[in-house]
């Protein structure tokens, strides 16, 4: 059953990820693609995890905290790049 | 320079305990690690503490537990009300900004108070003004703007002004 | 592994990342750029928290003790996701991004954005 339910999750999350690469691809503004940006982070985090059950495995843990860190502050460092047009003031 | 503090066995207890508990949860609770992270969590304040501003602190931590609990319920009630207009059609939507006028003013309280409002139906905090007295928020259909200011007024600031005694 | 916790894993994923799948599909469909800010806040949070909450309990029977390491990404993602949204938020009024006419209170936007830029009348 846990077979099952981890290859419905992967499918679902693919297509979440397909939508948001469309509204990463259409735009039409930048704040738009970095909202997409944004939820791609989330949702690439969710596959990992769900990689990381397929598997067995514990350690793939480590590697979604890295992205969750790092994708935050990539989004913070995009919204401050268009509001001030320079990261470090 | 400013005059030398007075040193200070724990200057930011609570940060010690989260600290130490971060790193067991880490560690996943072995013995050896729970002596390092004692010795972490008491060191790294001491080298820190003076970096750091005076911040408000929660006055009633039961409480402050209850409104967390509140907001977790609140975070699952409000995807039920986003999922639900996502999935209808769109044309009926009403956004709106509105301004909820503030009460709060110190840093701690005003960033949680401003991400219960993210977190909760419908709401998202937009922008805060210069003298910190309003805060716009874009809702993702409004029926009626006094009753919704109302309502985040009495469930998120009352409680926090009550937790923080500010 | 008992059938019941495999029943409760199973369905916690299911359950998260169908909530993901909306999230995304409000990205996608919503008709301007605030309102498409509302979803993947908030869905993507919950859906990204359950599948996290499902790896705990499965790493938990399987490694044969108490496992929280994904409480700290939950914890994470819960607390940056509102700031993110607040910067971006601030990011589409500074880019004065087009919002759909049936908009109330489009003055507001219009005072958030003059007090970002005082000499821009």
């Amino acid at each position: 059953m846990l077979t099952y339910a981890i290859l419905i999750a992967c499918a679902l999350i693919c297509c979440a990820l397909a939508l948001n690469a469309w509204r990463l691809i259409i735009g039409p503004t930048t704040p738009d693609r970095i909202i997409a940006v944004d939820t791609m982070y989330i949702n690439s985090i969710a596959l990992i995890i769900l990689l990381g059950i397929h598997q067995g495995s514990a350690i793939y843990y480590e590697s979604a905290l890295l992205i969750a860190l790092l994708g935050f502050v990539s989004t913070s460092a995009f919204c401050k790049y268009l509001l001030r047009g320079d990261i470090i003031e | 320079m400013d005059k030398l503090r007075k040193f200070v066995w724990f200057p930011t207890p609570y940060h010690s305990v989260l600290l130490w508990l971060v790193w067991q949860i880490l560690h996943d609770f072995s013995r050896g690690h729970m002596v390092l992270g004692a010795v972490f969590a008491i060191v790294i304040p001491w080298i820190v503490a003076p970096l750091s501003e005076e911040a408000a602190v929660a006055k009633k931590p039961i409480k402050a537990l209850m409104y967390t609990f509140r907001l977790l319920i609140d975070i699952a009630v409000s995807n039920y009300d986003v999922a639900k207009r996502v999935l209808q059609s769109n044309r009926s939507l009403k956004p709106a900004f509105i301004a909820v006028p503030l009460d709060i003013k110190d840093p701690v309280p005003l960033t949680i108070f401003t991400s219960s409002v993210s977190l909760t139906p419908g709401t998202v905090s937009v922008e805060l003004s210069d003298d910190r007295k309003w805060l716009y928020v874009h809702v993702l259909h409004l029926e009626d703007e006094q009753a919704l200011i109302k309502l985040i007024k009495d469930r998120y600031e009352a409680p926090l002004k009550e937790i923080f005694g500010c | 592994m008992s059938v019941f916790l495999e029943v409760v894993v199973s369905v916690l994923l299911v359950f998260g990342s169908i909530i993901m799948l909306i999230g995304s599909i409000g990205l996608a469909k919503l008709p301007d750029y605030f309102t498409r800010l509302h979803a993947p806040t908030k869905a993507s949070t919950l859906g990204v928290a359950c599948i996290l909450v499902a790896s705990m309990i499965f790493f938990s029977v399987q490694l044969g003790h108490v496992n929280l390491k994904e409480v700290l990404i939950t914890m994470f993602l819960l607390i940056t996701a509102p700031v993110a949204a607040h910067m971006l938020g601030k990011a589409g009024l500074h880019y004065k991004v087009k919002m759909i006419d049936s908009t109330k209170n489009q003055h507001l936007a219009k005072k958030a954005y003059l007090q970002q830029h005082p000499d821009d009348k």
